[in-house]
């Protein structure tokens, strides 16, 4: 193995019922890099994640994460708890706790910190994600969608880990409020060096801050640059890349 | 002179480590290992042992034997760098670290985790004044809908052309027909207990015959209108709330009134009606089936052959004891619907109020029904049924 892939899926079949919706798909990611997961309605992209991340049982499959073979192993998950975030739509924010006690769960969960410590990293995480740090002592109901978002990421980043999991982190925001979390995204991945996964149908993030692009397609994985997908000839992809809204997004992002 | 703030360094590749060298005037301390969240606790423990913050000397950091920082440690390096008295500084950090370093330098000093807590008493009254404006509120739009909901139907009965026949009909199904077996199941049990308890009672006095008078009255006069009431509040009430909130929280209902229907006409006023049809005739199945689980033990325990039973049914329950409990039923009927949609229409904005505003339809349904069982007791008693 020449690269040093943090996630390794391999021969994924997902059933459900008598529809298959992945079919010996194969996924890997490099660590460091920001992979973008596209593709249309329906193609399996929330269940692929939600396969790596331990939620969803496979069909059948090989799935390491960091070295570690997860397939079907709950208590690998256990070892590897803290070492991925993920972030779902909307943040899913527990609406109970206010900012910071949503950032503080995992790491009273992980226990061994002392409060006061605990407090300080919760500040820090609040300014990583670039909240205010009176958005702290408010509940989830009383900050905008964008606000969020970012505590919701401030919650995935807590533990500090190395993977980073996104579900359409820009859907919902304005485009000045998307292309601000893109930036973080990929402020964030460089300067924490995440390993970032997201799933994503915003171009303007495409083509920004992703790396290698993986395109759902077929039952299975199409991946590449953007530059190779361009060319590439299927022709939902061609649609995909070619469209009115790609060529702005790509305008914007050259 | 040289001395270990770290624990005892168990394995160098997963433990944080601090040590001090104290040279008069400068204080070097050499962090080493992995400062990362899962091993930073005890440093942080050590330094706050050591008061680090107080000493007067200039301290300098040599990071040079860590070989991973994550934001947590970066964190405490930097803490205990800014804390201390005297300029100090962190030298030798591995420069993949640096931004790392950059992230912790201007983090607003931590605020309040927690809303702001207020004196008990101040809050015990706040709490007691926000119930009770709350409740006012409550009571004052719950008339107003009344009021609106009584024009509807009024609008309706005279122009039945735009009385939503199928959606009526498909309520009553739901909340008549579908509830039978429950209703049924419940009221003869409770018509099993009070035979039961009351014969129990009876026979002390030799009167054991006269449970049949005690079961007829207070089955038909009180207990199957109220039984059935409270299940169908739980049942259907809660059904109307959370099928109303629902197409609230999907805009179901705005899109309504975009396309020019009304909402009131379209959902409320069929479930009204269907429920002040269904409830009457699920309450007079209920006290049938409440005077059967009675009978059942008059039979079998108190060994009073069938025609007596009836014959004694006939002399206690007359067709006025059957009417007084019924005559209740449209207007128990009319709350709960009438509540279980109005709290339906008082959803907004996320999912999570569907949920509560369901429990209190169903509570101030339940409430409501017994307050005015209540009210109707008074007002029988006053005019002498």
């Amino acid at each position: 193995m020449t690269d040093d892939f943090v996630i390794d899926v391999q021969k994924l079949v997902t059933r459900f019922g008598t529809k298959t919706i992945h079919e010996d798909l194969t996924f890997q990611v490099r660590r460091g890099e920001v992979m973008g997961l596209v593709g249309g309605s329906g193609t399996g992209k929330s269940v692929l994640l939600k396969t790596i991340i331990g939620l969803q049982r496979p069909y059948s499959a090989q799935i390491k994460m960091l070295g570690e073979d997860i397939t079907n192993d709950p208590r690998a998950y256990e070892k590897l708890r803290g070492r991925y975030g993920v972030l779902f739509q909307d943040g899913a924010l527990f609406s109970s706790l206010t900012v910071g006690q949503n950032i503080q769960v995992p790491m009273l969960e992980k226990g061994g910190l002392p409060q006061k410590l605990i407090n300080e990293l919760i500040a820090l995480k609040i300014s990583m994600v670039g909240l205010p740090a009176d958005a702290c002592p408010k509940y989830p109901s009383e900050l905008s969608g964008g606000m969020r978002k970012r505590a919701g990421l401030a919650r995935s980043l807590a533990l500090d880990p190395d993977i980073l999991f996104l579900d359409e982190p820009t859907a919902g925001l304005d485009p000045i409020g998307a292309s601000a979390f893109d930036k973080l995204i990929r402020d964030l991945s460089t300067s924490l060096g995440l390993t970032v996964v997201m799933i994503t149908h915003d171009l303007d993030s495409l083509a920004a801050i992703c790396d290698r692009i993986s395109v759902l397609i077929d039952k299975k994985v199409v991946v590449g640059t953007m530059a190779e997908l361009v060319q590439h000839p299927h022709p939902w992809i061609q649609s995909y890349f070619h469209g009115e809204r790609a060529r702005a997004a790509f305008e914007a992002a050259s | 002179m040289t001395a270990t703030l770290a624990a005892p360094q168990k394995d160098p590749a997963t433990e944080a480590s601090l040590q001090w060298e104290d040279s008069g005037r400068e204080l070097l301390l050499r962090a080493s290992g992995v400062w990362t969240i899962s091993t930073i606790g005890t440093v942080e423990r050590m330094v706050k042992k050591a008061k680090l913050d107080r000493t007067p000397q200039t301290i300098t950091i040599d990071a040079a034997g860590v070989q991973h920082v994550d934001t947590a440690g970066a964190w405490l390096l930097s803490r205990i760098a800014r804390d201390a008295q005297q300029p100090s500084r962190i030298i030798n950090l591995d420069p993949r670290f640096e931004r790392l370093l950059e992230l912790s330098q201007d983090v607003e000093e931590p605020s309040e985790i927690a809303p702001p807590e207020r004196v008990m008493f101040v809050r015990l009254l706040d709490e007691i004044g926000a119930g009770a404006h709350h409740a006012a509120c409550q009571g004052r739009d719950l008339l107003s809908f009344l009021g609106l909901v009584t024009i509807k139907l009024i609008t309706v009965l005279i122009n039945p052309r735009r009385l939503r026949f199928k959606a009526l009909v498909n309520q009553i199904e739901q909340v008549g027909f579908n509830a039978l077996p429950i209703v049924g199941l419940l009221n003869l049990l409770v018509g099993v207990v009070l035979a039961y308890q009351g014969a129990d009672q009876l026979a002390r006095f030799g009167a054991e015959v006269f449970t049949v008078n005690l079961l007829a009255v207070s089955v038909l006069r009180e207990v199957g209108i109220l039984i059935t009431s409270i299940i169908v509040a739980g049942r259907s009430g809660s059904a109307f709330t959370a099928q109303i909130g629902t197409m609230k929280v999907n805009q179901e209902v705005d899109a309504m009134e975009t396309i020019g229907l009304d909402p009131i006409e379209v959902l409320v006023v069929p479930r009204v009606l269907a429920l002040m049809i269904a409830l009457p005739l699920l309450a007079f199945f209920g006290n049938i089936m409440g005077l059967l689980g009675g009978g059942l033990v008059a039979i079998f325990f108190l060994e009073l052959s069938v025609s007596q039973f009836l014959n004694q049914l006939l002399v206690a329950a007359t067709l006025g004891t059957l009417l007084v409990g019924l005559v209740k039923a449209p207007v128990f009927a009319g709350l709960i619907a009438l509540v279980g949609c109005f709290e339906g229409l008082r959803v907004s904005g996320s999912a999570d109020s569907v949920g509560r505003l369901t429990t209190q339809s169903v509570v101030e349904a339940i409430f409501l029904v017994i307050v005015f069982n209540a009210a109707f007791s008074v007002l029988f008693s006053i005019i002498g049924v």
